[in-house]
């Protein structure tokens, strides 16, 4: 009897630890949801083309994992962090959504990554800006891809200083992120020996940036930066060229510039423009490849959102096969063991804080005399290694480094 | 160098002549809703969307059938001219006489309509239209280096505000308009088609949003949102100068420029909000506008 019972007993504790250590997917899905802006501001650098190549990453994964098929769901999250909010609540509450794509602006990306922790299920950040998600905002149920604010503002402002770019006038887009970043560049400029002259804060968003370049000219600086992003950054970029800033020698600086930005603008107006970015369509075979099937599909070139969520959905799949588990914190672990090497990057690494290193490059856009094509925009200057690229760990206030 | 309130005078000029030359955008805009409210009494919130379709049309135009800038002037405005007058066929025709509520709203829910079909085809990141080569360039006054095509632009907003202004209060076809809308049944019996005529005047307004959305095309981002942004401004400007006030939309259009534009220069914050503010005060010590007749 005793040993019937003893039987029993370890029975049902193997089985208890089976069960336990090799989660399985469940609902034998892998569902994903991919939230973005579909229709405004920052439709273009990610929306509806962001979710073409989520479904191509699944597409190019075979479609299951292992025997669980995978799904994907989408939004618009309208750049609301309360509509972004009630979606992924819905999304994990109700509807078995096990990891979230995409996600933009900064601030919906803070406000959703709150209810993924609460729920414990996984976001994979490609679009946002924002620093402070893998600081402040940390949690152990995201992960932030792409690019941030730290690491854009240390690629063109240092490289500019070197180059003898010494004193600074910067148009402030007037609310955090452009207060955020205006902080950041000050910190970089003047730390490799620049100085700032002055800078505006204008009002956001500004359809008519005359006033504004006239002053950043009167100002005498050898560099007008640009601490906004999308319609503001190219609506100033097009005044200063018609104002003939960069003819009378002070150089633009964009601090947040994606493709689709200089593709609008056209290297007419954007020409000797300096940027950093995470990836470029035209850097080798291998993105050059992607970049042809992503253009089948969409008719355009892939900004470095589009394909940071590329390879983000394919590095989650990879990691949900392996540990054959949708667990958030399984597939995080994974992630971080296991370092990235694809079109998107070579060595990049998750670190504990969620923050995806990987180089960086600093860009010129070309002159129309250089430009073979309307999507040929890009000269990458310089390759920015990934621990100088991003804020380094001792400097972090996340409270899943070790230390804080 | 001289000092104006801690300004150098030579920026403060160069400032007051950007306010003059966005407040030229400001008029041509306001008095197109001034022309729409005077004499159809419909509150057109679908101006924006015009304004954009102009300097959509301009694009667009250029990009599929070659279509140089001159042509886009006048090709381009009749178009969204006649967009303009099927909206007032097929919708507003239906809530005429009705409180002005409906007709704000019936256009404001067109322009958002317009906007997003818009959205859905050509994104948000702007279209790409590059100046005519005439006006690359531009001439250093110097207090500033004004660009060849601001300077156009001033030329042509108050050349056409003036002709519209001259039509509407002079001439002969000006008369039946402004008797059309006063007294219609009177003026049917007279033998005029004031049908035809309301339609013609909703036309008229909307292309001249366009004909400003097409002055736009070169100089700021071609969106399918850019008519959002401008519109509430621009309503605050008619309203300031007065709703229905013709001459008091091209002036008053032009004066919001300037004052906006020394806000850039002194407060930068603030030029967003400054216009609503001379609303509030306006509308405080006048309540019908600057130039509106009293109640």
């Amino acid at each position: 009897m005793t040993m019937m019972k003893k039987l029993l007993t370890s029975a049902v504790a193997s089985a208890l630890m089976v069960g336990g250590a090799q989660a399985e997917i469940s609902d034998k899905t892998v569902k994903i949801g991919y939230l973005a802006d579909m229709s405004g501001t920052y439709r273009d650098l990610a929306g509806p083309n962001g979710l073409k190549a989520m479904e191509m990453a699944i597409a190019d994964f075979g479609g299951k994992v292992g025997s669980a098929k995978v799904e994907v769901v989408s939004a618009d999250d309208r750049n609301s962090p309360d509509v972004a909010s009630s979606t992924v609540r819905r999304w994990v509450e109700n509807e078995g959504v096990d990891m979230v794509g995409g996600m933009v602006a900064s601030s919906v990306t803070i406000a959703t990554t709150k209810i993924l922790e609460e729920n414990n299920k996984l976001g994979l950040v490609s679009g946002s800006a924002a620093s402070s998600i893998t600081d402040a905002h940390c949690t152990p149920n995201h992960i932030h891809y792409v690019y941030d604010t730290y690491a854009l503002s240390i690629g063109t402002p240092t490289a500019i200083v070197k180059e003898g770019g010494k004193s600074w006038y910067i148009l402030t887009a007037d609310y955090a992120f452009g207060h955020a970043m205006e902080a950041d560049v000050t910190r970089v400029v003047e730390a490799n020996g620049g100085e700032i002259l002055g800078s505006i804060r204008h009002p956001f968003p500004t359809p008519d940036f005359s006033s504004f370049i006239l002053q950043a000219q009167a100002s005498g600086a050898d560099v007008i930066a640009l601490a906004n992003a999308g319609a503001d950054t190219t609506n100033a970029i097009t005044t200063a060229a018609e104002f003939g800033v960069t003819q009378a020698g002070q150089t633009i600086a964009g601090l947040v510039v994606f493709l689709s930005d200089v593709h609008a603008l056209g290297t007419e107006a954007a020409q000797g423009l300096q940027l950093t970015t995470g990836w470029y369509w035209d850097m080798n075979d291998e993105t050059r490849e992607w970049s042809d099937r992503f253009m089948e599909e969409t008719g355009a070139r892939p900004t470095m959102v589009h394909a940071g969520i590329y390879s983000s959905t394919m590095q989650y799949l990879k990691a949900v096969e392996a540990t054959g588990s949708d667990d958030s914190q399984t597939v995080r672990k994974y992630m971080m063991e296991h370092p990235i090497n694809d079109m998107f990057a070579k060595n990049g690494r998750v670190r504990e804080d969620g923050r995806m290193v990987h180089d960086m490059y600093l860009a010129k856009v070309k002159t129309p005399e250089e430009s073979t094509g309307e999507w040929d925009l890009y000269d990458i200057v310089r390759t920015i290694p990934a621990d100088e690229a991003f804020r380094p760990l001792s400097e972090s206030k996340c409270k899943l480094v070790s230390g804080n | 160098m001289s000092m104006i309130f801690g300004v150098p005078a030579a920026v403060l000029s160069g400032q007051l002549l950007i306010g003059v030359i966005n407040g030229a955008f400001y008029a041509l805009l306001s008095l197109g809703l001034a022309v729409i409210f005077g004499l159809l009494k419909i509150i057109n919130f679908a101006h924006g969307a015009m304004y954009m379709l102009g300097a959509m049309a301009t694009v667009i135009m250029f990009d599929a059938l070659g279509i140089n800038y001159w042509v886009a002037l006048f090709v381009a405005p009749v178009l969204v001219g006649i967009v303009g007058m099927v909206i007032e066929y097929f919708f507003l025709r239906r809530i005429a006489g009705q409180d002005h509520i409906y007709s704000l709203l019936l256009t404001f829910g067109i322009a958002l309509m317009i906007q997003g079909v818009l959205t859905n085809i050509y994104g948000v990141s702007g279209l790409r239209y590059s100046m005519p080569d005439v006006f690359k360039g531009g001439v250093n006054l110097g207090f500033m280096f004004l660009p060849y095509y601001r300077a156009w632009v001033i030329v042509a907003a108050l050349v056409v505000c003036f002709g519209t202004w001259f039509m509407i209060e002079k001439t002969k076809l000006g008369s039946y308009l402004r008797a059309g809308t006063e007294d219609s049944q009177l003026m049917q019996g007279f033998g005029i088609n004031v049908p035809l005529l309301v339609s013609l005047t909703y036309g008229f307004g909307v292309m001249l949003a366009a004909f400003a959305g097409v002055l736009a095309a070169p100089i700021y981002s071609v969106t399918p949102v850019m008519g959002s942004h401008i519109l509430i401004v621009v309503f605050a400007v008619v309203v300031i100068g007065g709703m229905g006030s013709i001459g008091g939309a091209i002036i008053t259009g032009i004066l919001m420029g300037i004052i906006e534009g020394l806000t850039k220069t002194f407060y930068p914050p603030a030029s967003s909000a400054v216009i609503f503010l001379v609303m509030v005060v306006v509308l405080m010590i006048r309540p019908s506008g600057l130039f509106g007749k009293e109640a």
